[in-house]
């Protein structure tokens, strides 16, 4: 519905018809998470870097799950706490996918898994060099993102809220201040619990949204999924409508001349 | 020779290249990444890259991920 009322994400030179997109992470299985990403509609999908487990006691890599030929395989640096380390996987990545798109996560802190700024900018400064097409994760923070745009990014991700966190939006005036200022696409990464969040975030006028453990921890993930893709939308279409004022008074829908007498 | 394989050290009877590497561990060359003492070996290098003992050797593929 979507395809004839708006126009699709352009990112680093690739279009992008869904504004959803989702992570494969925590499934219960590899089945449920291909219906759920499925039922998403998200043409773009993240997925992590790890070591191959020697002695088969986990299941295989996603790849023998998800066709690449299918979704776009967005690699993320999950889990990297330096410059150094993301910089790392980043190309590791980059070897064992099929893109050199790369979301770029540098974490500054275990408990809440916020983004460590000086990490990030110099990691963003170094995988830019090398050609990448960076996805910057970060804080909802005006001036990183504008410091990762003028660095190079392809896109800036801020968050909602801490990942994994299901707060929802926490920050409506800092994220449409982001978008407001910033050129390259706004993706609100992280932290979004239901479907209201992910319509509120698209509100705020940004060009996408990535989730992974609102649908996946969902106790029916592929429900989830289908209200996420109907969300997204719907909180686009309205920002794309325009809302009409506040008012603190009422305003009669129906005429008031005319009554019976 | 004994390499250092995904942080555990593993004993062979032989010398080995990258891709005997994975094949002795029945990987997928398509779908693992060879990183041999923390550089990349790209996969058309595989063949030709010959490990040595004490080799440090990381085999890293996509799991899911948000």
């Amino acid at each position: 519905m979507t395809g004839l009322l708006d126009q699709p994400l352009a990112i680093g030179g690739h279009s992008f018809r869904s504004r959803l997109f989702v992570g494969t992470g925590k499934y219960q299985s590899n089945p449920a998470m291909i219906a759920a990403i499925e039922a998403s509609g998200a043409e773009c999908v993240t997925v992590a870097v790890r070591r191959v487990d020697l002695d088969r006691t986990r299941e295989a890599g996603v790849l023998h799950h998800l066709d690449p030929a299918k979704y776009f395989l967005l690699a993320n640096t999950a889990g990297c706490y330096s410059a150094d380390e993301a910089v790392r996987y980043a190309r590791l990545g980059r070897e064992a996918g099929f893109n050199d798109f790369v979301k770029l996560e540098v974490i500054g802190d275990q408990e809440t898994l916020l983004p460590d700024v000086a990490g990030l900018l110099a990691a963003a400064a170094e995988l830019v060099a090398d050609g990448f097409t960076v996805l910057a994760y970060t804080n909802d923070d005006l001036i990183t993102a504008l410091r990762l745009e003028q660095i190079g990014c392809a896109a800036v991700m801020p968050l909602a809220s801490p990942i994994g966190s299901g707060l929802g939006l926490l920050n409506p005036y800092s994220i449409r201040t982001i978008k407001k200022r910033l050129r390259v696409p706004v993706i609100v990464d992280a932290g979004v619990g239901t479907a209201s969040d992910a319509c509120l975030v698209m509100e705020q006028g940004v060009d996408g949204i990535l989730m992974n453990t609102a649908i996946a921890e969902a106790e029916d993930p592929v429900l989830m999924a289908a209200a996420m893709r109907r969300a997204t939308e719907a909180g686009r279409l309205a920002f794309l409508a325009g809302r009409m004022p506040r008012r603190e008074i009422a305003a009669p829908s129906s005429p008031t001349k005319g009554m019976a007498g | 020779m004994e390499l250092i394989v995904n942080g555990e050290a593993r004993r062979f009877e032989h010398g080995l290249t990258a891709a005997e590497l994975l094949a002795e561990l029945e990987l997928d060359q398509r779908a693992v990444v060879v990183e041999l003492n923390r550089r990349i070996v790209r996969r058309p290098e595989l063949d030709q890259t010959q490990l040595g003992d004490g080799d440090s050797v990381e085999l890293v593929h996509f799991v899911g991920g948000g």
